[in-house]
């Protein structure tokens, strides 16, 4: 007797809006769980953990300068995955970003007045883009495995970062320790509520950037190329849409979203660079990508939500006095639910009695190949 | 739904209740750069958390709360601020990293105390910072490594290329060369704190190029039990590893912060706190060797001589005459190396095998 997933015919569109609630839902329900197991109050935890955080403006603030960095990757990203380029290397897009964007007031340290922000963050954007661009034309050329590329340029792309607040750009005035100087004033991304909190404009480009993307792929021609490309190659290739063209602007896309997500780290929440600047957001925004559903507007959401989980952890740690290893169980498992349920609208559970006729059974069909393609 | 809501009151009502009764006691509140399992670096740091606690009275008195593995980048000051908002009377930031958002932060709460280890930043008046002078206990297990080694060649697995590390490289070199003057050492950068797939990868490269000592200024106990695997024996760091090495390990630098937590969450309590710079070794009870074991007696004699010179004060292991790795002189006979010029390290002595990384 084994378990099998069959595909279901027709999904229900009700459960496919409600999925990611359930999901979230359920990891409510597990958490209050493990909670208990720990021998706390679950109420307490769960309250410190998704309401407390909520609760104050300065925390609020906090909430957004964690966000927008994984939104801004995220909706990059969602551009990627629709159209099957696996790019894993956002964490290194991000990474040079931030070198690149940093540049110009390193080199540039008299040249101090409005345009020096908006020329970083340009920078940004385009460092973060000819970093995706490699593992998008060696794909594109000679169909090299964008995972492996795009994964193994993570580590390029933080030794060259390393090397650099170590060397050439050491600040002199930092004892021989590894960071870069800090920004001057026109350097840093401005507050948005100076009176609050330190939130600064990230959250702002992170939300143009997701109805900007939401529009592209719901809108325009080049959307739809991406989706056509991402589900089936060879009927847009009948269709005239080019496959390598769209390898290299969904890497673009991508890179430059992510590298302006650097810069604005740098600048904003950091304020200068340093050997380490990211927490993972390269990769945190994958499961961004998939809470949201590969639609920006719902990686907005999904964005404060994997956000809500690191702050919340943090409270949980203080408060009620858990691990921090519990912060990423609630991660694992809310990445999870979200794909356990996606599957359970997908296909149907059946039990199959070992029957000598195998033949229903064969293996997927290129149907279902696609569906697992998408996600 | 109503029940929820109502056990939601009751639980702020709680939370504010509690807030209100922790006025009476002292809260000191830490942050990690690592798991508090590392049994290294953040785990010391835990330990001082813990003994002052209960040297002071017990939690009753002293309230202690944690964060660990924060990183080094945004997320600190957002870690730190949580504290200082969160009722803390005093701060203790335990990394390099967090020295900026140590200090925006302390600008923000001129009414709690911050405590930076190993920075150099005070700018505000409630920032002090701390550290040990880990060189000393470095020097000792110089002295010890020479002895022991039959090769004369032993493997260092180092974390970062800055002061404190340099200082430890050298001031391991300098106690190795003043028992063996050809004493050599192979050094491998890890660029890690904390990372034990990194750290045994590097120890088994050293023993592979022939080492027979192995010495760490990374924070896992996974070079420890390659070097028990592969039986040669190595030195301890940040806490006795003993029990992960039972056959191996000739000693320990561990670092004590039990008197120092003590003594500034007292001050705190007594309204005697005061800003300053801290840079305390053996002689203050701050660096403490585990005992001397897995060696002969006349080389634990050595050491335990050596170990007690440095905590009399009555020898610096950084006295001349020294000569830099490029064989121009750096210290002349008898001059003693200044506080400053230590702190901000960036050059080998004779006799390390690596250039260093710039």
């Amino acid at each position: 007797m084994r378990l099998e997933l069959v595909k279901r015919p027709q999904q229900s569109v009700l459960f496919s809006a409600l999925s990611p609630f359930i999901a979230f839902a359920l990891m409510v329900v597990a958490g209050g769980l493990i909670f208990l197991a720990l021998g706390k109050d679950p109420v307490d935890g769960l309250y410190a953990y998704f309401i407390g955080p909520l609760t104050e403006v300065w925390s609020l603030h906090e909430l957004a300068i964690k966000a927008a960095p994984l939104i801004l990757i995220a909706v990059g990203l969602s551009v990627c995955f629709l159209s099957s380029n696996w790019n894993i290397g956002a964490e290194g897009q991000f990474t040079i970003g931030a070198i690149v964007g940093s540049a110009i007031p390193l080199y540039f340290p008299d040249l101090q007045n409005a345009a020096v922000l908006p020329m970083m963050l340009v920078c940004g954007a385009i460092g973060g883009a000819a970093w995706a661009a490699i593992p998008a034309i060696l794909k594109a050329r000679f169909n090299t495995n964008e995972i492996l590329t795009s994964l193994m340029l993570v580590y390029v792309a933080q030794l060259i970062l390393d090397w650099l607040v170590r060397g050439p750009w050491r600040d002199p005035a930092a004892m021989s320790f590894p960071q870069a100087p800090a920004f001057h004033s026109w350097a840093i991304v401005p507050e948005l509520m100076p009176m609050s909190g330190r939130a600064n404009w990230g959250i702002v480009f992170a939300v143009i950037a997701a109805i900007a993307v939401w529009f592209m792929l719901a809108r325009t021609l080049k959307g739809f190329e991406v989706k056509v490309i991402g589900q089936s190659p060879r009927a847009g290739r009948f269709g005239g849409f080019s496959t390598a063209r769209t390898i290299v602007f969904a890497f673009l896309v991508s890179g430059a979203l992510a590298g302006l997500a650097g810069i604005v780290e740098v600048s904003g929440a950091i304020g200068r660079l340093q050997p380490q600047i990211s927490p993972g957001y390269g990769f945190a925004a994958i499961i961004v990508a998939f809470l949201g559903r590969l639609n920006p507007l719902g990686i907005v959401a999904a964005g404060f939500v994997l956000a809500l989980s690191y702050l919340g952890g943090e409270a949980a740690q203080i408060e009620i006095g858990v691990t921090d290893k519990t912060v990423r169980a609630f991660q694992g498992m809310l990445l999870f639910f979200v794909l356990a349920c996606d599957t359970l609208i997908h296909y149907r559970v059946r039990l199959v009695r070992p029957a000598p006729a195998a033949a229903p059974a064969a293996g997927p069909t290129p149907a279902t190949e696609a569906a697992h393609g998408h996600g | 739904m109503k029940k929820t809501l109502f056990a939601l009151a009751a639980t702020t009502a709680m939370l504010v209740a509690g807030a209100a009764s922790a006025q009476d006691k002292a809260k000191a509140c830490f942050i990690y750069v690592g798991p508090i399992g590392d049994f290294g670096w953040s785990y010391q740091h835990h330990q001082g958390a813990l003994e002052m606690q209960e040297a002071l009275g017990g939690p009753d008195k002293v309230e202690i709360a944690y964060l660990e593995s924060v990183p080094e980048g945004a997320d600190a000051e957002r870690a730190i601020e949580r504290f200082a908002r969160s009722g803390c009377g005093i701060v203790f930031t335990t990394s390099f990293g967090y020295m900026d958002a140590t200090n925006k932060v302390a600008a923000k709460f001129p009414d709690v105390k911050f405590e930076h280890a190993t920075g150099f930043k005070r700018e505000h008046p409630n920032v002090a910072t701390y550290n040990s002078k880990f060189h000393e206990g470095r020097y000792v297990q110089g002295v010890i490594a020479a002895k022991m080694s039959e090769k004369g060649v032993a493997g260092y697995i180092a974390s970062f290329p800055i002061p404190e590390v340099v200082m430890g490289i050298n001031a391991f070199v300098l106690g190795a060369q003043s028992v063996n003057p050809d004493f050599k050492v192979k050094v491998v950068w890890a660029n890690t704190w904390f990372d034990p797939g990194k750290e045994a990868d590097a120890a088994k490269v050293l023993i592979d190029q022939g080492v027979d000592i192995i010495t760490q200024h990374t924070d896992s106990t996974a070079p420890m039990q390659v070097a028990s695997e592969r039986g040669i024996k190595a030195f301890g760091q940040a806490s006795d590893m003993i029990k992960f090495g039972p056959e191996t390990q000739l000693t320990s630098i561990i670092d004590d912060w039990g008197p120092y937590y003590i003594e500034r969450v007292k001050a705190v309590m007594d309204g005697t706190w005061e800003q300053h710079d801290i840079w305390h070794g053996m002689k203050e009870g701050h660096v403490v060797m585990a005992p001397y074991t897995n060696m002969p007696d006349d080389v634990k004699a050595a050491a335990a001589e050596t170990e007690a010179k440095i905590k009399s004060g009555e020898f610096n292991p950084f006295t001349g005459p020294i000569m830099k790795q490029d064989g121009s002189e750096w210290l002349k006979d008898g001059e003693v190396a200044a506080d400053g010029v230590l702190l901000g390290l960036n050059f080998y002595v004779a006799g390390v095998d690596d250039q260093l990384p710039q």
